[in-house]
């Protein structure tokens, strides 16, 4: 991949952070830090020659690749790429969380280029595997696409997805798990441990990729959906990131799960990411 | 299920998803209809989840298991999936109610209309009978949008002389047998046979709730019925708090005038520890003829 791509990326996902950040302090919303962790991932997916086949301003074009977000809570990073796709209007990103209208904190159906309402966890991948299974027998060449917080693979459902998945095949599937280490209450390792990620999917009969989530080179390689199909297999990459990236005082720090930044926080948070301190 | 696959060969688009149940009774479809058959194992939450996946590719997607594991295992992806999606996915339980009674308390399906018939947008498909059974079946195969499809367990007393044929949709509430007094008796699911004698000694009319949705037209529908006589007794197969029941009490909120004409006949919760035939429970569950003869009057 060519240099001027990753710079355009690498921006795409500066303003995804910034348009965040923008979000949870106008709304004093809270789910900053896992919004921030999987930004390097909806930039490579949603980014301009990123690896996700959708239209610019049309997001109920038939033959698009679905996204679906299990982690709802960080949705904001998620209307903020939608925005920078023209399926949601840069304008509405300032209503967020506002009475009557539709960027609400989990994301939502009802937003153009959401395909499935999410703030449940564990409900995604189930639902993954059903688009993946309906696409195959109507032969329609779609990929599926989720992303998971390692916390809520806590939930069972996840792992009777797992199952099905490898056993029918679903080789347009791809996983993501933005593995930030954190959940709501502390580290993964002390709630609930969730031993090797790979090695787990692996044992699932998973294609696993365990990677830096936020190397965009190696999310770009990862992320070449048209190879998939003939594996068989669906894949997981094990997106390895930091819970707050960007961000120094919101790096791996419990607090910005729940808190929303004060306007001078927002300024400081923004000036670092202009800086280029994404790298 | 011969009437779901007759169905399945006029539209293309039913899929039957079942959660490792069915034995004996689902594999005439499976070879007719391979494609559209899928057997996803003991998983039911993920049996809902893949079923809301499948039908927003197009298919009109039936999750197909027995008592409350197609309900309220999966309850929350039966909720946030299908219905807030509006996904064409028709749950159907068989051996719903006491069906199953001597499998015990695990088996026995008698909060799932309480559980189910609140979220917006289902349609509740509550047959008496295997006429009304195929009837609803039909229907359900040829709609789009979430269903509750509540069964008995195969062998069921046809109550209605003839098959039936929907008249509204939306709800339905087919007369099984007319009355020639001022009373009725409506009944939810297989208790139709139950209040059948009742009926025609009492010479009150027997209606079912074959099909109703917790809508606007439901309720009129409902009003309606309560209104055209003095007597109307519930009957149901499923615990008070909640159950049809419940729902008829509600739609009278605005009509305390109409109130006192509504008796209510549903299982007590001593039912819940018990184990034994349908009929044993029914009778521990205080589900009895007597007792609807008694409430007529």
């Amino acid at each position: 991949m060519s240099s001027a791509r990753i710079e355009s990326l690498r921006e795409v996902a500066a303003e995804i952070r910034i348009r965040t950040l923008d979000m949870v302090t106008l709304a004093k919303a809270s789910h900053v830090a896992g919004a921030l962790s999987m930004a390097d991932i909806l930039a490579v997916l949603y980014g301009v020659g990123g690896r996700l086949l959708v239209r610019d301003g049309e997001p109920a074009w038939p033959n698009r690749d679905r996204f679906l977000l299990s982690k709802g809570h960080a949705c904001t990073a998620l209307y903020a790429a939608l925005s920078l796709r023209g399926f949601v209007a840069r304008e509405q990103l300032e209503r967020y969380a506002q009475d009557g209208q539709p960027l609400m904190s989990h994301a939502s159906h009802k937003v153009p280029g959401i395909e499935l309402s999410t703030g449940s966890l564990g409900h995604a991948l189930p639902v993954a595997c059903g688009l993946a299974l309906g696409a195959r027998i109507k032969a329609e060449a779609w990929r599926t696409v989720v992303i998971l917080s390692d916390g809520e693979l806590d939930e069972g459902s996840n792992w009777e997805a797992a199952m099905f998945a490898a056993h029918h095949r679903l080789g347009r599937l791809v996983a993501i798990v933005d593995n930030n280490r954190m959940q709501a209450m502390g580290p993964v390792e002390s709630v609930l441990s969730l031993g090797s990620l790979p090695d787990k999917f692996r044992s699932f009969g998973w294609d696993v990729v365990d990677l830096d989530g936020h190397d965009l080179h190696a999310l770009y390689g990862a992320l070449d959906l048209d190879s998939r199909a003939a594996t068989g297999r669906p894949l997981v990459i094990v997106a390895n990131t930091i819970k707050g990236k960007g961000v120094d005082f919101m790096e791996n720090d419990i607090v910005w799960h729940y808190r929303n930044p004060s306007t001078e926080q927002r300024d400081v948070a923004v000036a670092q990411l202009r800086a280029g301190r994404v790298s | 299920m011969a009437e779901f696959e007759a169905q399945s060969g006029v539209t293309q688009d039913t899929f039957l998803a079942v959660g490792d149940l069915g034995y004996g009774v689902v594999e005439s479809f499976q070879k007719r209809f391979p494609d559209r058959y899928l057997n996803v194992g003991i998983a039911e939450q993920n049996m809902a989840g893949v079923a809301a996946g499948l039908a927003m590719t197009g298919f009109n997607v039936f999750t197909y298991s027995i008592a409350n594991f197609p309900t309220l295992r999966c309850l929350e992806q039966i909720r946030n999936d299908i219905c807030y999606h509006g996904a064409s996915v028709k749950i159907v339980s068989v051996g719903a109610g006491l069906a199953y009674g001597s499998l015990g308390y695990s088996h026995h399906a008698v909060q799932d209309i309480a559980c189910l018939r609140g979220f917006p947008g289902i349609l509740m498909a509550t047959p008496g009978d295997p006429a009304e059974a195929r009837a609803v079946t039909r229907y359900l195969c040829q709609t789009r949008g979430p269903a509750y499809l509540r069964l008995g367990k195969a062998g069921e007393i046809c109550v209605h002389p003839n098959d039936v044929e929907l008249e509204a949709t939306k709800h339905w509430f087919p007369i099984a047998r007319t009355g020639s007094g001022r009373s009725m008796i409506l009944c939810c699911g297989s208790v139709l046979a139950l209040a059948e004698p009742v009926a025609v000694s009492a010479g009150a009319e027997l209606r079912s709730a074959a099909l109703w949705a917790d809508d606007a037209p439901t309720r009129a529908a409902i009003l309606q019925m309560v209104g055209s006589v003095d007597r109307v007794v519930v009957v149901e197969e499923h615990l008070t708090a909640g159950g049809f029941g419940s729902f008829v009490r509600e739609c009278l909120d605005s009509r305390p005038d109409l109130q006192s004409r509504v008796r209510s006949i549903a299982l007590d919760s001593a039912a819940c520890s018990a184990v034994g035939s349908q009929g044993y429970l029914r009778g521990m569950g205080l589900l009895t003829a007597e007792r609807i003869k008694a409430c007529l009057s």
